[in-house]
């Protein structure tokens, strides 16, 4: 080949590249090994963590739930066919994708109760932002008023990303059983967020948050989770005008975080301003139905300077495998999930607050804080060490934990789970 | 019809898809009562739900009911109707579709690194906190770079993550400058980033050789440029010679130089973006680094970054603490977290991975053999196409369609569409914006010589069809699962679930 191009040898290829930057020495890594080789590498990492189930029962959400994964989501999710293929720009050979991300849009669409959803956003925190960069787009204000039982690691996120449009971030804070108070509050703003349930697990009232936002002439952001959505009305059907959320509950793994699934689901009336991928139905040239990305006008490619995001990769792999999950629980298995969580949650709550805890969170569906009376911190590194993940604590209340229970946790491993911490109070 | 001159592992013209039926919807195989749910029983009671009655939901959301069997031939006839890396050779430019290795799936299943809670405490995650770490290395070294966040999960939020970077630092010195340099061949996500950052993008117009000259970036850089976005090589495939004069130009102002890594791929091992003088580089872990794209995502776009920004970094640094285990860190300065938790961690491991399996020497010789195929595919094509810029390329190369389009008709669009009835992917077309009728071709190191023969044999064959019979081009392709879809309609009247189809 090098013969082919008149040239001696692979360094020819980058003689115009200027001698003074070319790297002199060589990569100061080990040489290369074989895959075996690496696995056992890899195998060494992985037994230095815990992981859900093999050393850890989790009774830890904030975000990241330890659900069952059906056998079809993870066999089908990871064919080579979605795994390695590229967004779907040629429609001709992306059907696959095309149509699956169709039926995911569908999905979301129908759990958030909006009219549309996108083809998907890297993860829960990421589609909150989108969300109120919509809102201040559609309204040209920077002023958004945050419920302060929004994830802090979401909030977070808003504000860092928020910084480069002078967002102002007002944080409304929450009261004694965890729910936001929205105090009078005054003046025009781009948006209003909201969790549902909160991170704290309390299911807030969307239709007082609805008023608000009517005040303020702002939309209304709902970030929910999306398991709670099977049994809760939906935040579309209580006026939202965006709805967010975390889809790794529904068939994707823990993975340390990440990648996980930003759901997006918007109504009709933002339709032109929604970020990232949407896939629409249409015909082909002999009037079959087909599916392609459409209303790419919206979209960083096009736009340049003038859109109002930026996101070009998404996380369509990890929609396709939510959409498949999705479809094997179905319409009854996936109430009976989210009505197991709600159980299992519950019944950790009612034997905590039978050892004189207080739960706080209220009212609650699968998630909730409860009250020590000793440092949180300890009583999470004490039960780690005898094989449970003791929720998460909480920034700013040492003596607080947020726990949740899933349709994972068996009846023994709650009571075992609440004797422990009996023993530590 | 396939040219049938050599025999390629990369050409997937044999491929059944084929199928001329359109597949139903998910939605449309459901049957009331069906379902291929099963759970387990956990002796959990059953709750009472009182509590919580004012905010149910009066109906079950409407998910299909199908049975497994059903679901399982639903998903695997639309795989089958999907063209993949796996299938065959995907020469899609700016996108690097290299093969991703099967090592890194057995990676990522492993329980202890896909079934690891973020929330865990730094005592149970020290197996993941080590991978953090010596991948930040990694990255660092082949950067040129002194500390990296692994949190942007993809490369256009490395970028907004590295524009931030670049305010922070404006703002620490009680600096405010506006502007951020842009030549015209850049991606779309370097100027929507740049907006969304909070600064105006100023283009930098490239010279008659397809680079940015000295000269003209000179009537553009004044105090208010806080920096330039470049990718090197460019978009043309086409390396900046003249990198260390165009970025000495924007430091002379205390800009900083960002680096987009979407071409990385060209020069790992060879030159170091930190040696040519860029301050912030972002890397796409999903080109460069055989992490697979999964039909449009999941990426990683990490942020390395010179030692003067190293303060403000995102969050959740892997380091060393005093009593030698690994912590996470928070740099006091940080301009704070980019990702709900601590990026898309599983895809960082499998990149790491793809960079052990290769080691240094194998990185250097996977950036000169993806160089190598992309100028002896070119050179293949070069009598046949129009090459606007024929100077050695990097890993990718511009061909034009102009010519063939004034004497024959035939778009780029048309040869794109016919290539994937010889049986492989379609280039990228009508970028970069600078080409006319451009045909964006990026073989990658892991098509074969034979594959990119027959890939060449394929492109010679089409431009010498489309002399006397342009319809047959225009028609292309026939033999697909569906032929050319009506765009217009998509989005005259969008239909975007399967209610909006009935309803």
């Amino acid at each position: 080949m090098l013969g082919d191009l008149g040239m001696a040898s692979l360094d020819d290829l980058f003689a115009h590249v200027p001698p003074g930057i070319k790297l002199q020495q060589p990569l100061p890594f080990d040489p290369g090994k074989s895959e075996f080789d690496v696995l056992e590498w890899f195998s060494g990492m992985a037994k230095r963590n815990l992981a859900a189930r093999r050393d850890l029962v989790i009774f830890a959400g904030g975000g990241a739930y330890d659900h069952d994964i059906s056998a079809a989501a993870r066999s089908l999710g990871s064919q080579g066919a979605f795994v390695t293929a590229y967004t779907p720009y040629q429609p001709e050979v992306s059907q696959g994708v095309l149509e699956a991300v169709f039926e995911y849009q569908t999905m979301v669409a129908r759990i958030f109760g909006t009219d549309v959803a996108n083809a998907s956003l890297y993860d829960g925190a990421a589609a909150l932002v989108e969300a109120v960069n919509l809102a201040v787009g559609v309204t040209g204000r920077n002023r958004v008023l945050v419920s302060g039982g929004i994830n802090p690691a979401y909030l977070e996120t808003l504000a860092t990303f928020g910084a480069g449009r002078s967002l102002t971030l007002e944080i409304a804070v929450t009261n004694n059983r965890e729910a936001t108070e929205w105090e009078a509050a005054a003046g025009a703003a781009a948006a209003v967020v909201v969790g549902y349930p909160n991170y704290f697990g309390t299911i807030e009232d969307l239709s007082q948050a609805r008023a608000v936002a009517d005040s303020l002439g702002a939309l209304l952001v709902v970030v929910a989770d999306p398991i709670a959505l099977a049994m809760l009305e939906a935040p579309g059907s209580l006026g939202a005008d965006i709805v967010v959320g975390e889809g790794q509950a529904l068939g994707i793994p823990l993975s340390f975080g990440g990648p996980y699934l930003g759901l997006f689901g918007a109504s009709s009336r933002y339709l032109r301003h929604i970020p990232g991928r949407l896939v629409g139905e249409t015909v082909d040239a002999d009037g079959r139905v087909a599916f392609v990305t459409t209303l790419r006008t919206r979209e960083q490619d096009i736009r340049r300077e003038k859109a109002t995001s930026n996101v070009c990769t998404n996380q369509t792999l990890m929609a396709i495998q939510a959409a498949i999950h999705l479809s094997w629980l179905g319409k009854s298995g996936f109430r009976e999930v989210s009505r197991k969580c709600y159980n299992s949650a519950h019944y950790l709550a009612s034997l905590l607050e039978s050892l004189g805890l207080t739960v706080t969170s209220a009212p609650f569906f699968r998630e909730f804080v409860v009250e020590l009376p000793v440092p949180a911190q300890k009583v999470r590194d004490r039960l780690l060490g005898q094989g449970f993940l003791a929720g998460l604590g909480l920034k700013g209340r040492p003596n607080h934990l947020l726990l949740t229970a899933t349709e994972v946790h068996t009846r023994e491993e709650i009571d075992s789970f609440s004797d422990l911490i009996a023993k530590e109070i | 019809m396939p040219v049938k001159g050599v025999f390629a592992g990369g050409r997937a013209s044999s491929a059944p898809l084929v199928g001329q039926a359109s597949e139903p919807t998910i939605f449309e195989l459901s049957v009331p009562g069906r379902s291929a749910y099963s759970g387990r029983n956990t002796e959990v009671p059953e709750w009472p739900i009182d509590a919580i009655e004012a905010h149910l939901r009066p109906e079950a959301v409407e998910l299909p009911e199908v049975s497994e069997r059903d679901l399982v031939a639903h998903f695997t006839r639309l795989a089958s109707r999907n063209y993949s890396v796996d299938l065959g050779a995907y020469p899609l430019g700016s996108c690097t579709m290299k093969y991703n290795p099967r090592f890194a799936d057995q990676v990522a299943a492993m329980d202890g690194i896909s079934g690891v809670h973020p929330g865990t405490p730094e005592n149970g995650i020290q197996g993941w906190l080590e991978i953090f770490s010596v991948l930040e290395s990694y990255i660092c070294a082949i950067t040129g770079m002194a500390a990296a966040t692994l949190q942007p999960p993809a490369g256009a939020a490395g970028e907004l993550t590295g524009l931030l970077l670049m305010r922070a630092y404006h703002r620490s010195k009680g600096r405010n400058p506006q502007k951020v340099l842009i030549p015209d061949s850049a991606h779309g996500t370097n100027p929507a980033s740049v907006t969304l950052a909070g600064y105006n993008a100023v283009t930098v117009p490239s010279g008659p050789d397809g680079l940015v000259s000295v000269d003209g970036l000179r009537q553009l850089v004044d105090e208010d440029v806080a920096g330039i976005m470049l990718t090197n090589p460019n978009t043309l495939g086409l390396f900046e010679t003249e990198i260390v004069e165009i970025l000495e130009l924007v430091h002379s102002v205390d800009g900083l130089a960002y680096y987009d890594g979407a071409n990385l791929n060209a020069i790992v091992g060879i030159v170091r973006p930190g040696d040519m003088g860029f301050d912030i580089v972002h890397s796409n872990l999903h080109k460069t680094f055989a992490t697979p794209h999964g039909g449009g995502g999941p990426g990683a776009g990490p942020v390395a970054v010179a030692e003067k920004l190293a303060r403000f970094l995102p969050g959740s640094l892997a380091r060393v603490a005093a009593d030698g285990s690994l912590g996470w860190f928070v740099p006091e300065e940080s301009i704070g977290r980019v990702h709900g938790f601590y990026g898309n961690a599983v895809v960082l491991a499998r990149a790491l991975s793809f960079m052990q399996y290769l080691g240094g020497d194998g990185l250097k010789r996977m950036s000169e053999l993806a160089v190598l195929n992309a100028n002896w595919l070119k050179s293949r094509i070069e009598d046949s196409y129009f090459i606007p810029y024929g100077q050695v390329c990097m890993h990718e190369f511009v061909a034009s369609a102009a010519n063939i389009k004034k004497q024959w008709g035939v778009r780029a669009l048309d040869i794109a569409k016919s290539l994937m009835e010889e049986g492989f992917h379609a280039p990228t077309v009508y970028f970069p914006l600078v080409v006319e009728e451009a045909l964006m071709i990026e073989p990658t190191e892991t098509e074969s010589p034979q594959t990119l023969a027959a890939l060449a044999e394929s492109l010679i064959h089409l431009a010498e069809l489309a002399e006397g019979n342009p319809e047959v081009l225009a028609a292309a392709p026939a033999r697909t699962p569906v032929r050319r879809l009506d765009e217009a309609r998509a989005a005259r009247k969008p239909i975007l679930t399967e209610d909006q189809r009935t309803g």
